[in-house]
Order: C-alpha cells, then structure tokens, then sequence
C-alpha cells in the first residue's frame, strides 16, 4: 500500500508541474502585449520598456519560466491587469464560492444516483430500468447552458420562487446546484448501474445465495461493496467535468465563483488571473483524483495488500 | 404431475425478441433524426435565404407563428435582429454538425494512431504518451478548451482545433487498451510469424479488431463535441459574429428571456434532440458489438 | 397431487430417499431460442449416501444442481415440470425464499472456481462465520469461534491468522477448503459439489475428495458429487448417474456401471479412459460431438454417435429401465441395453 500511495502522490506532483508548464506555454502564446495592456494605447515606448522589465517580460524565456514556477509555489501569480490586486487574492474571494457549489452538486448527485442506480439495476430491463436508462440519457444530452438559462426562465422569471443571479442569500444556490448536478446524476446513475450488473453476475453473489442469506444481504454488503469500487474511480474522474461544468453554470447564474471569474478574467483579456484560476482548478482536480485514487486502494484489499 | 404455466419461458423469449428489435431500432431511429437533421441544416438557411448579418429590425422579437411580411410565417420566431429563428437554428446546426465531423475525424485519426502506436510498441512510446494523456485529463476539457481559444481567437478552423486537441485524449486510451488487449491473441501471433511487418499488423490484423469499439466512442464523442462548441461559443469564445451558432443564439436570447423567451429556449431542444440521438446510437452499438453486456 | 406424493413416498429401495427429483424438465430462453436444459431427469439420494452425476459440458448436471437449490438464472431459467421432493414439500413449486431458507441449513453447495465463488472484499473469516450470524444469529466473537474451528476441521493451516486474510491470499486448495467450510458450516443434511476439482491440480484433487469423504463419514451427511471425470469419483461415490443432452441415460452402483455399463454412452466414456493397458494404441474417442441443445436428434438424442443405433431408436426416446435379467439398481435408457451389457 505504500508503495501505491507513494507511486500516486509522486504521479499527483508530475501532473501538476505539467500544468503549470502547459498554461505558462498557452498564455505564454497570446498575441496580445501584457504591457500594453496595461498602460494603455498612450504610454510611451519608454514607459512601455519600463513596465515590461517590471514584469519580467524582458527575461530569456527559461528564466521567466524558472520565476513562474517559483512564484507558483508560493501561490504567487503576479497581480490583476485590471484590478491590481494579487490574483490568488481574488481567487481567494470566489473559491469558497465554487467549492460550496461544487460539494453541494456532489452530495446531490451521490443521493440520487445511487438509488436510481440501484432501482435500474434490481429492475434490468424491465419498466424500472428503461425509465432510469432513458432519463439518463436524455440528462447527459442536456446542454449544461441551455438547462440553466431554461430553469432561470421557469423558476426565477417566470413562476419568481428563486432568485436568478448572485449569491446574496441561500436560494440563489438552489438552481445553479441542479444544473451542475445533472450530468453528473446521469453519469453516476448509469455507472451504479452497470456496476451493480457486472458485480451480479459473479460467483460469489451465487454462493452468498447458495448459503440462504436474504436478497437484501445478498445485495448489501456483497454486491454493493464490490461495485463501489469502480464507481468511486467514476466519481473521481467526473469530478473533473463537474469542475468544468462550473465555469459554464457560473457564467449563467452571474454566481460569483472561480469559474466566472476564469471567463472574465480571458474577456478582459487579464491573463495573470486566467492563469491563476486554471492552475487552481486544475489543482484541485489533481488532488481529489489522488484522494480517490487512495480511497480506491482502501476499498480494494487486493490492491491494498500488494506489495 | 404439476406443469408451470407454459407462459415463463414464452415471456422471456418475447422480451429477448424484443430487446433484440429494440436494438435494431435504437441503431435506425437516431441515425434517420441525424439525417435529418444534416439534411435540414444544408437545406432549410438555403431556402430560407438567411444571411446572419442582415437586419430586418421591424420584425425583430417576434414569437412563433407569426405571419411575416413577405407572407411566409416564423413559426419558430424571430430573434434579436429580426432573423428567422428556425433559418438560424439550422444554419446553427450546420456548424454544429460541421465542427463535431470535423473534430472527430481529426481527434480520432491522431488519437487511434498514437493509441495503437503507444500500445503496440509498449516502452518509452507508451510511457510519454500515458504521461501525456495524464496531464491533458488533469483540466476539465471545457478549461482547456476555453484556454486554447482565448489564445487562437474565434473561428471555425480554430474550434475544430482546439475540441481536438481536448479529445484526442479518448480516442489514444480506447485504441490503445484494444490493442493490448489484441496485441497477444493468437491471430496476431500467426500473422507474425507468417513475416508481417509491423505496419501490417498495425493495421492490417489489428485494427480491424478496434474498429467497434472506436466506433462507439466515436458516437458519443461526436454528441460531446457538439455540446462543448455550443457553450464555447456561448461563452463567447467559440464562432465570431457572422458565423451563426446554437451556442451564442442561445446566449443572445439571454438578454431577452422576459420578452422573447423562443430565442434561448429552442435551439437548446434542437441541440438536445441531435445530442440524445447520438447518445441513443452510441449506445446501441455498443449493445450490439458487445453482447454479453445485452441480457438475452 | 396426493396420489404422486405417495407414490414418492413409497419407495423402491430400502430406506426413504432424502431428495427425491422426479421427471424434472428446466428450459433457458435464449436469443438463438428455447434451449431444453433437463428433459425428464429422475433420481434418488438417500442418507449419507454419496451420488455422483458424471457427464459431459452441455449434459445439463450443473442445471440439476441449480434447479434444486433455487440457483437458476432468472429470468432465463425456469422450471417447466417435475418434482424436487425433500422433507415432504416439492421444491420445484415454493417461492424463492422458502427454498433459500433450506439452503445451507439442510441443503449446501459448493462451486467449480473458489476463486470467483469467494467475495474478495472480505475476510474469510467473515465470509466463514456469516452463517452462523445471518441465519443463527451468533454474536461476532462466537461466529469466528466458530469459523475457526471449521476452518482448522478442513485442514487450513495456521487458521489462527489466516482467519483475518482475504481470499486472494489462499492457493486454489485452500480456497476449495475454505468453500468446503462455509458449506457444512451449519450441518447440512445433503451436500451438493458443482465440479469440486475441476479448477484444481491432479494432487489437489486428490486431497479434496479425501476432505470430502472424511467429512462425510464423520458428519453422515448425503453428497451429490458433479464432475466430468468418472476416476475422481470412483472411489468417493456409492452410485452414478450418467447424463447426456438433460437426461439421465444410466444409473446405478458405482461398481455395477464402471464394470458393466448398460448405455452405449457409457460403453464410449469408459472405452475412451487411456489406461496403462492401452499403452502405444490408438485412443477410442465417441464418434461425432456433443448434441445440440437446441436442436436435439428425434428419439433417442445419443443415436447419431451410437455404434448400437438401429430404426426404433431414430423414432422413439428409450425409457430408463432395468434391463431384463440384470439387478434392480441398475437402470439404463437404451432400447439395446441387453445387446449392450455382454460387451463391457
């Protein structure tokens, strides 16, 4: 097992430094001149130069690279072109935002899907299971934006119970949690299910009958607890889309989070804050993957005795 | 001597010959709505006459069915500039179905290429690309995508790249488990033996048996693809103004949900109706390439 | 209903049969159609006897074991017709449940691969002491008391610690042994052994039917042992029925069948065993291959490779029947059986 741990974290620290590397790579590519940005068209060339060299844009690629992955270390992303703060302040702000979000969005997801999961598994290819599998489909087919626009209609313009944009109070998370958890809901359903099926299937569900033990023993623990092992690698793998669904379902509820923040930050063309807010979402997909990976390990005695 | 009703078996053969026509038909029914679909899209803004850039301000925010002044009628509305909703919708769709054939042909054939490669050759090949694709899986697609765009700009050419470059991913992992999976059947072995090279049994005896299930992910990714140009360009990074998407049609009605409440509202149906189908049809073959995943 | 009941009950051998099965036909649906997995299979199990169902894969004797467990894959399996009679109610005929409270108590089973018939998630021990929670409802600390007794009776070594692994942790010998003591964990009456050493080496096996006997004597339980391979339960089995294409061609003594076998089928098993007398010839395999299930031959299924074949046996099926002049015991279906038995 400690082998394993080790192998994943060293993995985790891999991946993140091939992160930081890919966005510096990417902002690095913008056309655009930071500097000018900046100061505006007025500024002289001198002024211009000035700037530039405050930023470091003066340096040698490789030492510019050398300083952001220092700097990263430290949290440190340089300052925001348009509001002239630390960037990791401002992601300081909103994270907490996104993070209450996306937790809600997952424990919403968790409770759902796992009795439907279970409905359609126990009911296979009869009217349970057509009715699960089909609203699975149809919810995995829904345009994350689109739910989102047509919920704000209905329930906040419309029929006025929630409240449509911000986060003034506790509503306003109500909406944007559902139209985060959707997709997620038709994913994790559609797994339990099948993972359910799979596990059904096997010896040792046949000797758990043979030895007379009720149904509902034969599903929990024997059943149930195999097939959570394939599905906590799903949840930690979708986890990532549930993140990018948050830049989308932030954006259509002005809900004031990292994800919303990434989008103006690119409009506005304020790169140092773009950056930061990929880095940290990235991040944080990172860590709970490793977080799963370990979970994973724990559930699964195979794994965690191996040498 | 007692007998069970004769029914028992009769059920579960009926169910099975159902199951088995449902197939079929989860195979017909979406591909018949895709094609529809690619029909209507190159057709309708054709016949429609629609031109995104034009104006026609006296008739802008009008709701279905009405009667327009050149005596045909808007029975999907008009939007924000006075454009026939259901033109632009299927103008709209044509990108859509532009960018994701275009994206998966790319993704797919760089994707299965390295995949194959990665897993037939095994060793550092294999190693880079893993690492690679552990990387690239670290962002949210949409992130990376969103990424990449704000550097490109907007465009067509530029969204295809960039949604391959996202999905490439998927295509390598699939080819690749397939072939380790093929890579020591004992076809391939005789095919070795008999002097093929490596470029023949690449893809000559090994590709072939990847085809279904590339097939499959190819499907569901096309579906994907669609959704993930759909909210760039909502987002504002995807088609430039004069190209027409579902995605920024629908974040223009935006403004107008109190008012025009058509123009946000129906190109999503349209978008989920095209997505579900391929979701349908993804599905159903991997039912059908699969069967021991079907139930008899 | 009553008058099937006594006839069951008024038996032909000596003592009462513990599990009765009578004209027992089990269909599956599948995509390709109705396959008939048993067709009329009968037999007897008395107590503490051990009764061996030898046959082919496809022969249908897995089939049997499900079908009397309640095992059957639903909703492809069903039941069509026959009788399952044990301790005065007919099995075939109760719900589920009502069988399943049997299982392990009265009737258990053991499986072909212990490898996917153990849940690898959780101990031994807990899997081992199960019963005795679930169904005696025991505390934890005597159910594994318990367990570890068993787990020492079926030879396990150093049970003590072993108790706490996992599955995974045991050789293919072991984990059999392991089944073993979940199954007569609550003192069954009648143990039914799906192909108990097919998975494993030849010394293995050997071990195992030993455990098996062992157990047997000291317990007087009844055994239906289920297996392709007549050697491995020559010396274990009492009687012997043959299966081919779910029915049964030939019962009776172990000695009786393997010396005088009354069925061409079995005339063709046996013939085919290399022996050390056969050393240097040519091996005697059965013309032709396994029927199929889904199109069975007319009249008697095996007639196609049967060296014996004449026109009555293309049109009708041959019951089982004692052949004229030989031993009560000793039943075979074939319209030949006389032609048959002088040959062996």
């Amino acid at each position: 097992m400690l082998g394993y741990v080790i192998r994943r974290v060293l993995l985790a620290v891999f991946v993140l430094w091939g992160v930081a590397t890919v966005v510096f790579v990417i902002v690095r590519m913008v056309p655009a001149d930071p500097a000018l940005l900046i100061a505006g068209d007025t500024a002289t060339p001198e002024q211009l130069a000035a700037l530039r060299h405050l930023m470091g844009l003066d340096q040698p690629l490789i030492v510019q690279y050398g300083q952001y992955l220092g700097q990263a270390l430290t949290g440190n992303f340089g300052v925001s072109y348009t509001q002239g703060v630390p960037a990791m302040q401002l992601i300081g702000q909103v994270l907490p935002n996104t993070a209450l979000l996306a937790v809600l969005a997952c424990a919403l997801a968790l409770v759902v899907s796992f009795p439907l999961g279970l409905l359609a598994a126990l009911r296979v290819n009869r009217f349970g299971d057509r009715a699960v599998t089909t609203g699975s489909l149809v919810a995995q087919a829904l345009p994350g934006f689109w739910i989102g626009v047509v919920l704000l209609l209905i329930f906040s313009r419309t029929l006025k119970w929630l409240p449509s944009i911000g986060l003034s109070e506790p509503s306003n998370l109500v909406l944007p949690v559902i139209t985060l958890a959707l997709p997620f809901i038709a994913i994790l359903t559609r797994m339990t299910r099948s993972g359910l099926l799979e596990v059904v299937g096997e010896g040792y569900v046949n000797t758990a009958r043979a030895k007379g033990l009720p149904e509902r023993t034969v599903i929990f623990p024997h059943a149930v607890r195999n097939a959570l092992i394939p599905i906590v690698t799903v949840v930690g793998l979708e986890f990532g889309t549930l993140l990018g669904g948050a830049v989308v379902t932030e954006t259509v509820f002005s809900f004031p989070g990292i994800g919303k923040l990434l989008v103006s930050s690119i409009q506005t063309r304020d790169y140092s804050v773009a950056q930061a807010c990929v880095v940290v979402i990235a991040a944080c997909f990172v860590v709970i993957n490793l977080v799963v990976d370990l979970l994973y390990a724990y559930l699964d005695p195979r794994v965690r005795l191996a040498k | 001597m007692t007998a069970a009703p004769p029914t028992i078996a009769l059920q579960t053969m009926q169910r099975a010959r159902r199951a088995r026509g449902g197939v079929a038909a989860r195979i017909v029914v979406p591909l018949v709505v895709i094609g529809i679909f690619v029909v209507a899209a190159i057709v309708v803004p054709i016949v429609y006459h629609y031109d995104p850039l034009h104006a026609e301000l006296l008739v802008r925010l009008k709701p279905p069915g009405t009667a327009m002044p050149d005596g045909s009628t808007a029975f999907l509305g008009t939007d924000q500039i006075g454009s026939d909703l259901f033109a632009e919708m299927m103008d709209g769709a044509r990108i859509s179905l532009l960018v994701g054939a275009a994206t998966i042909v790319v993704a797919g054939v760089i994707g299965v290429l390295l995949g194959m490669l990665a897993g037939y050759f095994g060793g550092w090949l294999d190693m880079v690309l893993m690492r690679i694709a552990d990387i690239q899986l670290a962002f949210p697609s949409i992130l990376l995508a969103i990424l990449i765009a704000s550097v490109l700009g907007q465009g067509v050419l530029n969204v295809v790249i960039v949604l391959s470059i996202a999905n490439w991913v998927v295509f390598a992992r699939v080819a690749r488990s397939q072939v380790l999976t093929l890579k020591n059947r004992e076809y391939v072995e005789a095919a070795r033996t008999l002097g093929a090279g490596h470029a023949h049994l690449i893809f000559r005896t090994l590709l072939p048996g990847c085809i279904a299930p590339i097939l499959v992910i190819a499907t569901v990714e096309f579906g994907q693809v669609i959704l993930a140009e759909a909210a760039l360009s909502f987002l504002g990074v995807g088609m430039p103004l004069g190209t027409p998407s579902l995605g920024s049609t629908i974040s223009n009605g935006t403004q107008y949900l109190a008012t025009a409440w058509w123009i946000s509202t129906l190109p999503g149906i349209a978008l989920l109706i095209l997505v579900l189908a391929t979701g349908v049809l993804g599905d159903a073959l991997r039912d059908r390439f699969d069967p021991k995943l079907r139930s008899a | 209903m009553t008058m099937t009941r006594a006839a069951a009950t008024a038996p032909a051998s000596d003592s009462a049969a513990l599990l009765s099965v009578r004209d027992l036909k089990v269909e599956f649906s599948t995509s390709a159609g109705v396959v008939r997995a048993l067709d009329g299979v009968s037999f007897d199990v008395h107590e503490g006897e051990t009764l061996a169902i030898l046959g082919e894969s496809g022969s249908g004797k897995s089939v049997t074991a499900q079908a009397i467990m309640a095992l059957l894959p639903k909703p492809t399996g069903s039941i069509v017709s026959g009788e399952i009679l044990y301790g005065g109610r007919d099995l075939a005929w109760e719900p589920v449940r009502r069988v399943r409270e049997l299982c392990a108590t009265e009737i258990a089973m053991i499986f072909q691969d212990p490898l996917s018939s153990l849940n690898p998630v959780f101990r031994i021990g807990y899997q081992v002491a199960e019963p005795f929670r679930r169904r005696l409802g025991m505390s934890k600390k005597e159910a594994w008391a318990k367990a570890l007794e068993l787990l020492k009776r079926v030879g396990i070594p150093d049970a003590e610690h072993r108790i706490r692994d996992y599955p995974h942790q045991f050789s293919g010998g072991q984990r059999q042994r392991i089944m073993i003591a979940m199954a007569i964990a609550l003192d069954p009456r009648l143990l039914i052994a799906d192909e108990p050493t097919t998975a494993l080496d030849v010394t293995v096996q050997k071990q195992i039917m030993g455990l098996l006997a062992d157990l047997q004597a000291e317990t007087g339980m009844a055994m239906v042992l289920i297996s392709h391979d007549l050697g491995v339960v020559a010396e274990v089995a009492e009687r012997v029925a043959i299966m081919y294409a779910g029915r049964i061609v030939e019962t009776g003594a172990t000695r009786d069948v393997y010396d005088f076998p009354a069925h061409p089928y079995t005339r063709g098993l046996l013939d085919s065993i290399p022996s050390e007398a056969s050393m240097g010839e040519r091996l005697t395999p059965i013309d032709g291959s396994p029927p199929n299930l889904l199109a069975l031959p007319s009249g008697c299924p095996f007639h196609p490779r049967c060296p014996f074949a004449i026109e009555v046996c293309r049109a009708a099926v041959p019951p089982l029947r004692t052949p004229d002049g030989w031993e009560p015991g000793h039943l075979a279906a074939c319209h030949r059986s006389e032609e048959v038995l002088p040959h062996g």
